[in-house]
């Protein structure tokens, strides 16, 4: 096969997308809040709406601004229903996003003849037009797809939060009882990590929509984390993991052409049901005389 | 008004069917809706509405055409599995709970809009009905489809009516349930049969995605107003189907309106009302419930300074001296000088305030709880004595008469507190 120039593209965006949601993913869930991710990602279409709205364009600096406070504002609403309003935990997450989902998808339907937001677009966005809409700058030099300067750049931001702030993400994920002991502001470390994802969440809208971000953010940490439970590797197998759905997501979706993003996100359930498969707890008759009942060696 | 009075007056036969479809659709989730709830599983919902998305495009593919028992069916189905998948992945891997929900919810929608897109691409002009069930669009169900739906609604409330026993004990103590002999985990199996129904006949007036506002905020919002189970269920009803009318009518008003949204942003309404003004649990309640006791402790505070004063021979204190008594509290002590004097309780004369005689009944009252507790904490409890006084006050405002004849009968009416000081009581006439 000759060496395709969208295709690269589209892989390597997807790529940069999934980990940088993966990477975020991993602290999420290990804080036991990956319905929060899954809320956040809902709740910031009214932000989008809004901003595409004030600006008149879906690049602009305003939906990234809209989308971040909607961001915030459902990590505080949850918060504020579970701890002043005493709704149980699952509840508040619930109520939050659907009333945000809800007004969002009224606003298009308001602003639908001024704002050319497709409902469609946002929630599960489309990768494969990458390659047509290129930056271009005022003196016509072509600087390659836009979305993928975006993905990029978000790329760059999620691993510069972390390398810098890995010591105080750990510990707050881990002992936010701890964290809070030793000085660290856990609850500014919160929200500074709920920003940065909702942050994600809109600068990967556009190619993979607002819902499969979900998956992004979950599954591959939800399948490393059945191969291991330490905090590197798992970062590390998010990231192969990532390019790997991105990789094969693209070549199937090619194949029975369909909506890449759903297919990036179908191979890594596929790769998460095999990892749970090999992973779980084996009923008797298949687990024998194994060597299962050997003593783990000691590195 | 026009409009209002039309759709109110359910002229229009299609109206009617529509509206008696959302009541029952609203009933039958609130009730399953609820038990979830209580059993805080909510989010379960969430993901089963999710995933019901490739089952619907499976069937529509089986079909070949939008027939609303392969949708159903196959919706179900769907829904089925991943219901099964998650208990399994809980059971069986040490993943915890919501990373298993937020798994199962992405996976299956991703592969859902895998079909959808696929389906799209293939030219079946009737795929474009399809779409609706992303969003919901109440509107636009036919009678025939009303038939199925509304049949299964109301197969599910009866269910839920005739086994209400049974479902009780599920959520509240299924132990106890096993140990008298009840099948649990048939039980609890169809209680999933009954969400995933309820989620999947949903889907088709609210839409995917906010299909969980149907089942988690009715119950959520009505858990405020009583701790009753039958009550409970009949508040979260009521919620629902008043919201999916008043859903409706907007979408009926402003045809571009899906209804889906709309109803939902009338179910939180509820429930954001519920939260601040219920009474017990509402957050304004609590509010000033809160500062109501504040400012009693203040004033009893206050009567217990004066009555110090008046022990230590002085006629009583300036206002000056009662403002350095509470640094920084300044507008909540003149409050209670003010509210003291108009119950009669202290005298105000020439700068000098001073009890009354009611006055002095009423701060002996509070001394002789605080001295009595005290005291108790001292014989009873073995605390020394100069460990008791911080949790006599806040003890003196909460004794009850009740309480106080008590620890006066054990003490034997005692005379001086761990401190030698006297407990004061009214001289008898």
């Amino acid at each position: 096969m000759s060496f395709d120039t969208n295709a690269f593209l589209i892989i390597f965006t997807g790529s940069l997308i999934a980990i940088s949601c993966g990477f975020l993913g991993v602290f999420m869930m290990l804080r036991k809040m990956s319905m929060t991710g899954d809320a956040i990602s809902h709740a910031v279409l009214p932000g989008i709406v809004i901003g595409f709205f004030v600006s008149g364009s879906q690049r602009s600096l305003e939906v990234i601004i809209g989308a971040g406070l909607l961001g915030i504002l459902a990590t505080l609403m949850i918060d504020w229903l579970r701890k002043k309003a005493r709704v149980q935990l699952d509840a508040s997450i619930g109520i939050t996003f659907t009333l945000l989902f809800a007004i969002g998808i009224i606003l298009v339907n308001v602003l639908a003849y001024k704002v050319d937001l497709d409902q469609e677009c946002v929630l599960y966005g489309e990768i494969a037009y990458l390659p047509i809409d290129s930056w271009i700058t005022q003196n016509g030099l072509n600087l390659g797809p836009r979305i993928t300067w975006l993905a990029g750049l978000n790329f760059v931001f999620v691993c510069g939060f972390i390398y810098l702030l890995f010591k105080e993400l750990a510990l707050t994920s881990f002992d936010e009882n701890f964290s809070s002991v030793m000085g660290l502001p856990s609850k500014g470390i919160n929200l500074a990590l709920m920003s940065i994802v909702s942050y994600t969440t809109v600068s990967s809208f556009e190619s993979v929509g607002a819902i499969l971000v979900v998956a992004l953010l979950v599954v591959p940490p939800a399948t490393a984390f059945l191969w291991t439970k330490s905090l590197i590797p798992l970062l590390k197998l998010t990231a192969v993991m990532g390019v790997l759905i991105a990789l094969l997501g693209y070549y199937l979706a090619y194949w029975i052409d369909s909506s890449i993003a759903g297919m990036m996100v179908t191979v890594a359930g596929v790769f998460f049901l095999i990892s749970a498969l090999i992973h779980s707890k084996k009923p008797l008759w298949l687990r024998g005389t194994s060597p299962h009942a050997q003593p783990l060696e000691l590195k | 008004m026009e409009d209002f009075v039309y759709f109110f007056t359910f002229q229009d036969p299609s109206i009617a069917w529509v509206v008696l479809g959302i009541t029952l659709l609203g009933v039958g989730s609130a009730y399953v809706g609820t038990f979830s709830f209580l059993d805080k599983k909510a989010l379960l919902g969430d993901a089963i509405s999710h995933a019901v998305l490739p089952g619907i495009c499976l069937g529509f593919v089986l079909a070949g055409e939008k027939n609303p028992v392969y949708i159903v069916t196959g919706a179900f189905l769907s829904g089925a599995v991943a219901t099964f998948l998650s208990s399994w992945l809980k059971r069986n891997t040490k993943l915890s709970e919501d990373t298993i929900i937020a798994t199962i919810l992405s996976v299956f929608f991703g592969f859902g809009i895998v079909l959808l897109t696929a389906l799209q691409k293939s030219g079946n002009p009737e795929v474009a009905g399809l779409n609706s069930f992303i969003f919901g669009n109440a509107i636009g169900i036919s009678e025939s489809d009303l038939l199925l739906y509304g049949g299964l609604a109301l197969a599910i409330i009866l269910v839920l009516t005739v086994a209400l026993k049974e479902f009780r004990l599920m959520v509240f103590d299924p132990e106890f349930g096993k140990a008298i002999g009840f099948p649990m985990k048939a039980i609890t199996f169809l209680f999933n049969v009954l969400m995933i129904l309820a989620v999947v006949i949903g889907i088709q007036a609210i839409g995917v995605v906010l299909m969980a506002a149907l089942l988690i905020t009715p119950g959520a919002a009505a858990r405020f107003w009583t701790d009753r189970l039958n009550p409970l269920l009949i508040l979260a009803a009521f919620f629902s189907v008043v919201s999916g009318i008043l859903g409706t009518y907007v979408s009926f008003v402003i045809p571009q309106m899906p209804t889906g949204p709309w109803v939902v942003v009338f179910l939180s309404l509820f429930a954001v009302v519920s939260f601040l003004v219920s009474p017990k649990s509402g957050m304004l309640f609590r509010y000033f419930a809160r500062k109501k006791y504040l400012t009693k402790t203040h004033r009893e505070h206050l009567l217990k300074a004066l009555y110090k004063a008046k022990e230590n021979g002085r006629p009583g204190l300036t206002i000056d001296e009662i403002y350095e008594l509470y640094p920084f509290q300044k507008p909540e002590t003149k409050q209670s000088i003010t509210d003291l004097e108009k119950l009669n309780f202290i005298d105000k004369n020439q700068q000098i305030i001073d009890l009354t005689s009611k006055g002095v009944t009423e701060a002996m009252r509070v001394v002789r709880l605080h001295r009595l507790w005290e005291l108790y904490l001292n014989e009873s409890m073995n605390i020394a004595p100069d460990h008791v006084h911080d949790s006599a006050e806040q003890l003196e405002h909460l004794i009850t008469p009740e309480l106080e004849a008590m620890l006066e009968q054990r003490f034997n009416f005692p005379a001086l507190d761990p401190h030698q000081e006297p407990i004061p009581r009214p001289e008898k006439k």
